[in-house]
């Protein structure tokens, strides 16, 4: 039985793969290539070696921004959801500062940092930052007031108390602040590659178009684009499954 | 206070509240919660604090066990002015007092990180057995009953070989079947052990079954309206009619007419 239910979100790709394939046999009027142009297309790239390349050069600037957002926004959030008073100064900054969509920094990052990896990673930082710190915050709010108390009341010290209670409380909540982060940085790094650098796979995109209307590569890109992304959401959920996290979150 | 005994009468009193009062400000609204509370609690003994709901039990718990300092007043524990909370004091919570990240052994194990591995290994060990929990020791609390969960935050409280433990309405969260099975085992517990406990409920039979004295508490802001002795020796028979005529005399306390 769980073969079985495995095998049919795969069945029902291959069906809209087929009826992709028919509908573009019916009117190949080029609005759009079909899969088996599409799947050209990536084998394409792999013989010319860019496919790996630009894999490989989108999820460094990922990997970077990312993980420099999470060692700064966790802590700071953590500090600041402790300290009510922090909160109370911070909070004004970050609402402002939230709805401002990363690709608004294009010009300033490119700027600071020219065209290259750093503003790419720059971009991809400014979009994972707000949205970790928000989690962080929050997931120290929810921390039961019991927790802290019994924290207190054995008599831990302050690094103690962050790595025997803190911590573990709010690392459910922060492995879900993580992942829905890390599928924004995967959004970013697309829109980043398209104007602030000469590689990866929002380059790509824009360069098949510019470079003779390769539209087989275009939608090849975006096929990558979103098994990657699948990929790492998945590796991210994984993290659900830590026996000392499972109690964070629903059965199943 | 020339008036008050010589410290050598007070040899056996474990914890001493004097004057305590509590005054809450919020959103610019004065809560009275405590109204001058004088109360003195034996070594070993064991005391249950009832009254209305909302009267202040938990805020008096609280208070002694120095997670909040009264407004005015003191608590002193051997003589000694509590101010702040201290692993020599416990209390345990009505829910969510277990940590949900540990085991039933990490959870025991937590306030023992000073011991040596043996030590706490065995120490472990103890309370396990203790509260019953064999075979549980690598077991989440997610996968254990509400009453598991509460004999385990006793057994975690009891590790750390504390000489008070306070139970705010430990129990209150269980089924009824539950709740008289646990009754009998933190009796067989406090037989043991012979810690200090004081006890929060608003059961009334909780109260008669279990305590040496019962502390009622008026409604807010609460001061304590009486102290009833229950004089009868462990195991109680709960159909007793001395049980029966103390359960009734608390009712009464309390402000409900069992006696129509």
């Amino acid at each position: 039985m769980n073969w079985l239910a495995r095998l049919r979100p795969l069945a029902f790709i291959a069906v809209l793969l087929i009826a992709w394939q028919v509908a573009i046999n019916r009117h190949p009027d080029q609005l759009l290539p079909g899969p088996w142009q599409t799947l050209r297309g990536i084998g394409d790239l792999l013989q010319h070696g860019l496919l790996f390349k630009y894999v490989v050069a989108s999820l460094f600037r990922v990997t970077w921004g990312f993980l420099l957002a999470a060692i700064t926004a966790i802590p700071l959030g953590l500090a600041i959801g402790w300290y009510r008073r922090a909160e109370m100064a911070f909070n004004p900054l970050v609402q402002i500062f939230r709805p401002i969509s990363p690709l608004a920094w294009i010009p300033i990052a490119i700027l600071w940092f020219g065209v290259g990896d750093l503003s790419a990673i720059f971009l991809i930082f400014v979009g994972c930052f707000f949205s970790l710190l928000l989690t962080a915050i929050s997931a120290v709010h929810n921390v039961p007031d019991a927790y802290i108390d019994v924290g207190r009341n054995f008599g831990l010290s302050t690094p103690q108390f962050i790595y025997r209670v803190l911590y573990p409380a709010v690392a459910p909540q922060l492995i879900v602040g993580l992942r829905i982060t890390l599928g924004i940085a995967w959004l970013v790094v697309v829109a980043a590659e398209m104007i602030a650098v000469n590689s990866g796979l929002g380059f790509l995109i824009v360069d098949a178009r510019n470079a003779g209307n390769r539209y087989d590569l275009v939608v090849a890109a975006m096929v990558i684009i979103g098994i990657i992304g699948l990929l790492l959401d998945t590796a991210m959920r994984s993290l659900e499954n830590v026996k000392s996290f499972r109690w964070g979150f629903p059965e199943n | 206070m020339s008036t008050q005994a010589p410290p050598t009468s007070a040899a056996g009193v474990k914890l001493r509240m004097q004057h305590v009062s509590m005054v809450f400000e919020r959103d610019g609204k004065t809560t009275h919660v405590l109204d001058d509370i004088n109360l003195d609690v034996q070594d070993g003994e064991f005391i249950c604090l009832v009254g209305p709901s909302g009267c202040g039990k938990s805020t008096l718990l609280n208070v002694m066990g120095g997670f909040l300092s009264p407004t005015s007043g003191s608590v002193a524990i051997d003589s000694e002015a509590v101010h702040g909370p201290d692993p020599r004091r416990i209390l345990v919570f009505q829910e969510r007092g277990v940590f949900p990240w540990l085991t039933v052994e990490g959870n025991i194990g937590f306030g023992l990180s000073k011991l040596s591995d043996a030590e706490r290994k065995q120490r472990i060990a103890h309370y396990v057995q203790l509260v019953r929990l064999q075979g549980f020791e690598h077991t989440y609390p997610s996968d254990l009953s509400g009453g598991m969960k509460q004999r385990l935050q006793v057994a975690r409280a009891l590790a750390v070989n504390p000489d008070i433990l306070y139970l705010d309405e430990p129990f209150g969260a269980l089924d009824s079947v539950t709740r008289f099975i646990m009754r009998g085992e933190l009796l067989r517990i406090w037989q043991t052990e012979r810690r200090t406990i004081i006890f929060v409920t608003h059961d009334i039979d909780e109260a008669v079954q279990l305590a040496d004295r019962v502390v009622v508490l008026s409604s807010r802001p609460a001061k304590i309206q009486d102290i009833l002795t229950i004089d009868i020796a462990h195991p109680r028979n709960l159909s007793s009619p001395r049980y029966l005529e103390l359960r009734d005399q608390l009712a009464q306390k309390i402000g409900l007419a069992f006696t129509a």
